[in-house]
């Protein structure tokens, strides 16, 4: 990780840090080159499909040969048998047209194919590939970049890759082998004649060079455009419900038509330049075709050159220049090619930063014993959020944790699951060091409950299920019973199996929190981290979840983050947290005796009463306190 | 998993019927209609290219067939010359349709964008309710990306084809009426093999649509519940998920690219064997003197000017498949009616006093299920309502129908008298302020976002309101001030800051009637001691209904609703409520007694520190 000198702005160095390190700064500098590295980072997936690669060059090869032969042998046609009058010569020929027009059918689907075929594994590959690298990065590279922008590489790049993998790359190689053959055939067939309609080719490289540079600015800037208003759509997509409650519509209409405005036009000037290519090829194709026609028909008429040959020849230059007209059309597909590429091995090569240890161990059935011997941790090196923290909580027992926002409350739950690695120090869960133990084994007997409780789409049964995946569906009903959430789910009109939508949002924040509660217990962990987990409960809602609760902790290990007196009162220990440290701890009424930052909080937390901080502890069997 | 199209009505429009697929198709063409000059242009230059460069060929036959006989230079000349002019003509013209058709297209796209855009601001919660960002988004952009590219690609691609076909037949009939007859030979195979092949292609892509939009929607998941998938260490169960569906994409890819890849060379042999076709015949003629040579090479070479649309033909099928498809998903949100909109003559809400009355409400959401119950309530100018019950009991529901997000399915919702459904929805909300339960501010700055409702405040304005909401120090002590940027879906911001932000835009607008859904438990205590302080300030003066959790706002309110399975099952003030022994005392009496003993005591002790202290 980089250090930031500035460390002292804090939020500024911190956006600054992201920006650096993320993939964020990558998106829109698009640099324009073609990078061969990245041939080589590709070679490993195309070797993979040596054979196919190779069957479909080859069959490419054929095919362009068939292609080339076609016109010449109608040449021959002309010239050998219809200027002779042979019509046995002329069955023949057109016998084997046919013959070679069927091979070059064949040829070209094949190689299409195999093309298409090893094409779509190759990513298929690559996307299965940073998927699961994806999977293995730890929370802090999720900390620090957008989803929308990982997505867009999963999605537009490998999209783009595709294209070319399927069509693009092969056309091209496609076109350069055409345009040797070609170049040959008109050479073998009359030298002077070709050397002369080759003389036009310093003005198209100059003239592709020129449209070049230019189309591809404008090309960057439709695309930083189209970015822009596909950013400002989802936001207001998103954000619909404010803007209608706001009435605020007219005014996004005129806001968003003067985006969308300007994309338009600076589409219309990046067409302006893209439709010049075409045209131009053509001119200097017709500059070759006249030039041709000129000193061949001066030969011709001298009789030094057969009609048949300036036929043939001036449909070659016309297939002379059709490579060249595609390749001027897919250099730009090859480019954004390269940079989808690019992209793409950027999340691939991302460093994994927490990995299990060679040879490290199943962490075995544990206690739930849980140890935190002087641990200095900060998501940035030169930031801690912990220094020299010491914590002891003896199996079975239930620590609350409180103290203001950034105090590093959820950073202690992170590092017991090792979602994060510390700098010193040393986290034991069963006098095991978590480093030393596979992270599968360790973080399937630590169950996580979130504040934002996430449910993912699919019926409620499967997001139960979600904590253990082999469970019956009595075993998910007993579970939903157990936290109170079986009636609530029995309430609606499919029952376990009603659908969720996107992010849950058919169900409300309890009913989510809920169904939460019943997947970790689901899990059945050893250790419990419950990371204001109550918090977006109403009150109604948390007499019952309250009841959930008590029966989710009951026997485990709970490391308990809130503000809710409720969930803080009846714990074993109580520890209050204040800049990474440890201000005080002890139990609800030990604290309050002491007079201190706890029983400041609490006063001031009453003094606003509100429903929420009140104990529910005593509405069935109080737990006391001692 | 991807939902059906929900909102795609059974309309025979979508119906994958010949006519159907035709209507989709003319209405595209209908959004040409704005745009005919350009589109004229086009069309002209099209005609205008493909005409002159047809003339080469002709030249060159001319040449063959007199220049080379007679071997005069100056008709050489005269025909190289002729070449060239033609060709910088059609060059020139070719360079005109390539620039207008993309121009048109761009245009089609800039009001499909515009026109879909607005269409979803018109359309009401309920549908927003059913649909999700992501489906919605894709509409936007890939679905009016296909009928971008289906104009010029498609669209206009299949009009120079047939004008290719047209000319070089016309000129054809003209060298050689034997010839174009055999020529066109190749035109009804090219036609029904296209016709088949679209139609088997038509599912395949349909599929592979469907399933990477099902692919993303997993991948989004777990980017987006990575917490979760890390917390029960389900990455193999996601990278297992992900890898079938994945496969499952990849088959279907390459189902529809084995058609794609038979298809296109099949149609290009056929335009092959009838060149072949034709030397052959043509040559025996040219040997029985029946043609001229020059017929004969021009006509072959006019043929092989076929190959390049015919081999087009392949992608166009495509391109009309997916300016099909993009097309249904377009108009299918289109065509999906606003539920809520202004009625006709609706008129404008002016100087709201803030009364409101709920009469005889029901309400159901789309699905059928009644979530409110013959609700009543009457709340005069000025009042506090306070709303309590469980989760799904109907709180927000309430909420929601007095800015109209919803219509009552029976009873009437009465703001100063008038039904909201009678007066305009644009004035009805500006006069109901709103603090959701999630806060969505906007990619922008602070500045931006407390003005997002109002159109020209002022920064005293702003600085006012930023300070009734307890976020002015806040924003003071930031970088930039008011000016700093707030991150998407404002991430830089806490919970409780968010809200504040929320209220200071609420605010601003100066509502007479408020609505709090009130989720500000996720702070901590502090924040929460100022989110307390600025919701005082807003409610002062205005008819307020609030979905509350705090002792105090309950106990301040002049009526407190108990809300139960959508029925109100108690009304009244605290004390008469605690009089009636119902559901709040029983609630009153787990929660409360002990607590306000406590307070009491609390206040007591610290009263008599202080006195300690001062004395």
């Amino acid at each position: 990780m980089k250090s930031d000198p500035h460390k002292n702005h804090n939020d500024n160095s911190r956006r600054k840090y992201w920006r650096e390190n993320s993939l964020e700064s990558s998106d829109e500098n698009i640099s324009g080159k073609f990078d061969w590295h990245l041939v080589k980072k590709f070679a490993p997936y195309l070797a993979r499909y040596r054979g196919w690669t190779i069957a479909s060059v080859v069959l490419m090869l054929l095919y362009t040969v068939f292609s080339l032969a076609n016109p010449y042998l109608i040449g021959v046609a002309i010239d050998q048998f219809i200027s002779h009058g042979n019509l046995g010569g002329l069955a023949i020929i057109c016998i084997i047209l046919i013959v070679i027009n069927v091979l070059m059918w064949q040829a070209q689907y094949w190689q299409v194919w195999t093309m298409s075929w090893a094409g779509q594994q190759i990513l298929y590959l690559l996307s299965t590939d940073m998927f699961t690298h994806l999977q293995q990065l730890s929370l802090s590279f999720y900390d620090r970049t957008q989803i929308g922008r990982v997505m867009s590489r999963l999605q537009t790049d490998i999209d783009v890759l595709e294209s070319m993998l399927s069509s693009g790359l092969l056309s091209m190689l496609g076109s350069l082998v055409s345009l040797v053959g070609i170049v040959i055939a008109m050479l073998i067939m009359n030298v002077p004649l070709a050397l002369l309609s080759f003389t036009v080719l310093p003005i198209m490289f100059v003239i592709t060079a020129f449209w070049q540079k230019h189309a591809q600015r404008s090309f960057r800037r439709t695309r930083a455009a189209i970015s822009v208003v596909n950013a400002t759509l989802q936001e207001n997509i998103s954000g619909m419900r404010v803007i209608q409650s706001l009435a605020r519509e007219d005014r996004n209409r005129s806001e968003f038509d003067e985006l969308n405005a300007y994309n338009r036009d600076t589409n219309n000037d990046a067409s302006r330049i893209a439709a010049l290519i075409l045209p131009l090829v053509e001119v200097v194709a017709a500059l070759a075709i006249a030039i041709t026609v000129l000193f061949g028909g001066v030969q011709v008429s001298r009789g030094s050159l057969t009609v048949g040959v300036l036929v043939a020849f001036t449909l070659y230059i016309n297939r002379f220049f059709d490579p060249i007209r595609d390749i001027s059309q897919q250099y730009s597909q090859l480019q954004r090619a390269g940079v989808a590429a690019e992209r793409i091995f950027q999340i691939l090569e991302m460093p994994v930063d927490i990995v299990d240890k060679p040879g490290a161990e199943e962490l075995p059935q544990i206690e739930g014993d849980v140890e935190f011997r002087s641990v200095t941790f900060g998501y940035s090196r030169d930031m801690p959020v912990l220094r020299d923290f010491n914590l002891h909580i003896k199996a079975g027992q239930t620590v609350a944790i409180v103290g203001p926002t950034g105090a590093g409350k959820s950073t202690i739950a992170g590092l017991l699951a090792r979602f994060y690695d510390i700098q010193q120090g040393a986290v034991l869960v069963d006098g095991h060091d978590v480093r030393d133990v596979t992270q599968r084994s360790l973080r399937s007997q630590i169950g996580v409950v979130l504040q934002e409780p996430f449910l993912f789409t699919g019926t409620i049964r499967d997001n139960i299920r979600y904590g253990r995946l082999a469970a019956s569906d009595e075993e998910v009903a007993e579970a939903a019973r157990a936290v109170g959430a079986h009636d609530l789910i029995a309430q609606l009109p499919d029952g376990y199996d009603t659908p969720i939508r996107e992010r849950g949002r058919n169900l409300s924040v309890g009913q989510r929190q809920l169904i939460s509660f019943a997947r970790a217990l689901l899990s059945d962990p050893r250790i419990l981290i419950l990371d204001e987990a109550t918090a977006n409960i109403d009150t109604f809602t948390e007499l019952i979840v309250q009841q959930g609760l008590k029966r989710l902790l009951d026997g485990r290990t709970a490391l308990v983050i809130a503000h809710r007196l409720s969930t803080i009162k009846g714990a074993d220990n109580i520890v209050v947290l204040q800049a990474g440290r440890i201000a005080e701890q002890g139990t609800h009424a030990q604290l309050l005796q002491q007079n201190g930052i706890y029983a400041s909080l609490y006063a001031m937390g009453f003094r606003h009463t509100s429903f929420d901080d009140i104990d529910h502890a005593n509405i069935d069997a109080p737990s006391t306190v001692s | 998993m991807i939902l059906p199209n929900k909102n795609q009505p059974a309309d025979p429009l979508y119906l994958d019927t010949w006519k159907g697929n035709l209507g989709i198709y003319v209405r595209i063409i209908k959004l040409l209609r704005p745009h005919w000059k350009l589109s004229l242009g086009a069309i002209v230059c099209l005609g205008l290219s493909t005409g002159l460069a047809l003339v080469v060929p002709w030249l060159l036959a001319w040449v063959i067939d007199t220049g080379l006989r007679h071997g005069q230079f100056s008709t050489l000349l005269l025909a190289t010359v002729a070449i060239l002019v033609t060709s910088s003509l059609r060059g020139l013209f070719a360079y005109g349709q390539g620039y207008l058709s993309q121009a048109v297209s761009n245009h089609v796209a800039y009001d499909l964008r515009n026109t879909l855009y607005d269409h979803l601001q018109t359309l009401s919660f309920s549908f927003h309710d059913e649909s999700e960002t992501g489906q919605l988004m894709s509409r936007l952009t890939v679905d009016i990306e296909a009928v971008r590219n289906f104009i010029p690609l498609g669209l206009l691609r299949g009009l120079l084809a047939l004008v290719y076909f047209g000319a070089i037949s016309v000129i054809l009939f003209r060298l050689d009426w034997r010839l174009a007859l055999v020529t066109m030979l190749s035109v009804p195979l090219l036609i029904v093999l296209s016709i088949q092949v679209s139609r088997r292609l038509r599912p395949l892509w349909l599929g592979v649509q469907n399933e990477t939009g099902a692919l993303g929607t997993i991948m989004q998941e777990n980017l987006s519940g990575m917490r979760v998938v890390k917390a029960f260490a389900r990455e193999e169960f996601a990278i297992s998920r992900y890898d079938a569906q994945n496969r499952q994409v990849r088959e279907l890819n390459m189902s529809a690219m084995r058609l794609a890849a038979w298809n296109q060379p099949l149609m290009v042999l056929i335009l092959n064997a009838i060149t072949v076709l034709i030397v052959w015949l043509g040559g025996i003629a040219v040997i029985g003197h029946q043609l001229s040579l020059g017929v004969l090479v021009a006509a072959t070479t006019y043929i092989l000017l076929l190959a390049t649309p015919v081999r087009s033909f392949g992608y166009m099928v495509n391109w009309f498949l997916r300016g099909l498809s993009g097309g249904i998903r377009i108009f299918s949100v289109m065509d999906t009616a606003p539920t809520i909109a202004d009625a006709p003559g609706a008129a404008t809400l002016k100087h709201v006093k803030g009364q409101v009355r709920f009469e005889h409400v029901s309400f159901a959401y789309g699905n059928g299920r009644e979530v409110l119950h013959d609700i009543n309530i009457d709340a005069q100018p000025g009042q506090i309502i306070a709303i309590l019950g469980a989760t799904g009991s109907g709180k927000s529901s309430i909420l929601h129908l007095l800015p109209r997000f919803y219509d009552v399915s029976k009873g009437r919702v009465l703001i100063d008298g008038r039904d909201v459904r009678e007066v305009t929805l644009s004035s009805l909300r500006r006069s109901v302020g709103l603090v959701l339960q999630d806060v969505f501010l906007f990619n922008a700055t602070l500045r931006d976002n407390i003005a997002y409702g109002v159109n020209d405040a002022t920064d005293e304005q702003i600085i006012e309101a930023a300070k009734a909401a307890r976020i002015h120090d806040f924003a003071l002590a930031l970088p930039d001030g008011y000016d700093t940027w707030v991150g998407e879906r404002g991430v830089t911001l806490s919970g409780g800051q968010k809200q504040r932000v929320a209220i200071a835009r609420t605010l601003l607008l100066d509502p007479r009637i408020l609505i709090l859904d009130d989720s500000t438990s996720s702070v901590d205590m502090e924040t929460e001691y100022l989110i307390q302080q600025a919701l005082d300030v807003v409610m002062q003066g205005r008819t307020t209904f609030v979905v509350a959790s705090r002792l105090r706002t309950i106990k301040n309110a002049d009526q407190i609703l108990v809300l139960d399975q959508g029925s109100i099952v108690e009304r009244g003030s605290h004390e008469t409520l605690l009089a009636q022994g119902g559901a709040y005392t029983r609630l009153y009496d787990l929660q409360l007694r002990e607590q306000e003993e406590f307070e009491e005591r609390m206040m007591a002790s610290t009263h008599g520190s202080e006195e300690r202290k001062a004395s």
